[in-house]
């Protein structure tokens, strides 16, 4: 018999990203944790972006989905650590990348704390700093058209050689 | 230790009032990649706006919501720095029929991310922990926008005669407005007392360094400053903020409590 924590991770494994709804919310890495408290659980998630507006949705949907499964439980939402791309699961990838969306390259390491004695300027790049992938043809001949596309998440990038546009997942 | 209320305040009001500013273009921007783009800065910035007036408002308590704070305190209440309520154009037109100026928008975005990648980089760091959570987040997205506005300063700057002659002039027109960054507020000062926050005064250097940078390779000229030293965050306003007030504010207070 499974416990209660492991039948609320196995009912949750249904609930997808309401903007892409092909990765579970545990493989985007915004399903965090899952504790037993009093008589229920306490299911922790935490947004993607500040102002992302899909998190109204995302609790929503993790409540609604354990009511039916008949868990008891409440939704909170923590801010720390802060989510970050670098927690996507391999399955979440290669599923953002079968749907069309490049997934996101690893974060930029950036200096520790304490070394700012040498400030990181920001300079004008022609370029993306790293290939983008194209996800229909697999070509690295690719463009960013604008770093903001149809979700606070991603970018809006064109195939150089099969000239589709797709949007690229971007590192945050 | 927790910064002052008046100092999360001043970092919601910023975030706020620019949001609205920026939002202005939704469905106006000059391309549609910009417009979207523009759309996003906005939607960072609320976002910012709310994870900090919900920190304020629970540590307020006595019924205070991030609504409240938002949409019922006035344009005296405000602690906003006064570059981030001025209109999209330069100081010498008249308010209401004046056409938007991508330029000043994007020089405004650009002077204003470059200090707050800096700004959230220390917040994370500070004693505050709340604080720290929501700098950690807002210091991601902030290094977007200022990707995205200095990219444009210097595609404005190095571009065509026209786009580099209204680059120079909001830089002109709002270059000095950014002496307010440096003289420390009540609160700043408080803020920084307690651990939670940095001195701007000691950010200086490197906000220099990458307006420096970005404007060399845009070609633009850094105007020189003058003497005045606005003082929105105490409060002391232009006359463009009441204006964005009332804009924003209007449907909260004419249906208090409206849900949809
Ligand atoms: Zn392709």
């Amino acid at each position: 018999m499974a416990s209660l924590v492991e039948q609320a991770w196995a009912a949750l494994e249904s609930v997808t990203d309401p903007e892409i709804p092909v990765v579970s919310l545990r493989e985007l890495g915004i399903l965090r944790s899952i504790e037993a408290a009093g008589e229920g659980l306490e299911v922790v998630i935490t947004p993607t972006y500040s102002g992302c507006p899909a998190m109204g949705q995302i609790e929503d949907d993790v409540a609604a989905c354990l009511a039916r499964a008949g868990i008891p439980a409440r939704v909170l939402t923590r801010l720390a650590p802060a989510w970050t791309t670098d927690w996507m699961s391999p399955t979440a990838r290669a599923k953002l990348h079968a749907y069309g969306i490049a997934p996101p390259h690893p974060v930029a390491p950036r200096a520790p704390a304490g070394a700012q004695a040498v400030p990181q300027v920001v300079h004008f790049m022609r370029t993306a700093p790293a290939p983008v992938a194209c996800p229909r043809c697999g070509s690295s001949h690719t463009r960013e058209t604008s770093r903001f596309g149809s979700t606070a998440c991603k970018a809006l990038y064109q195939c150089l050689d099969c000239r589709e546009p797709f949007d690229y997942f971007k590192p945050y | 230790m927790n910064a002052p209320l008046e100092y999360l305040l001043h970092l919601a009001d910023n975030a706020v009032v620019l949001g609205q500013r920026n939002a202005e273009w939704c469905g106006h921007g000059p391309i549609l990649e910009e417009d979207i783009a523009l759309s996003n800065v906005s939607l960072d910035h609320i976002g910012q706006a709310r994870l900090l007036y919900q920190l304020a408002a629970a540590r307020m308590g006595e019924g205070a919501t991030e609504d409240r704070l938002a949409y019922f305190r006035d344009a005296a209440e405000f602690r906003n720095y006064t570059l981030l309520e001025l209109p999209h154009h330069g100081p010498l037109v008249g308010y209401a029929v004046a056409e938007r100026d991508y330029a000043t928008t994007i020089v405004r975005n650009f002077l204003y991310a470059a200090l707050m990648v800096l700004v959230w980089e220390a917040l994370e760091q500070g004693s505050d922990p709340d604080l720290a959570a929501i700098a950690a987040k807002a210091v991601k997205e902030t290094r977007y926008h200022l990707h995205h506005a200095a990219d444009w300063v210097v595609r404005f700057g190095d571009g065509t005669d026209e786009s580099h002659a209204r680059a120079q002039a909001a830089l002109d027109h709002l270059l000095p407005y950014t002496e307010e960054f440096w003289t420390p507020s009540p609160a700043e000062t408080a803020a920084a007392a307690c651990g939670a926050a940095p001195l701007l005064a000691d950010l200086r250097s490197a906000w220099d360094a990458q307006v420096d940078a970005t404007l060399a390779a845009a070609t633009l000229r850094r105007p020189q400053e003058p003497a005045y030293v606005p003082e929105g965050k105490l409060g002391r306003h232009s006359e463009h903020l009441s204006y964005l007030l009332g804009e924003m504010q209007s449907l909260a207070r004419a249906h208090p409590g409206a849900v949809w």
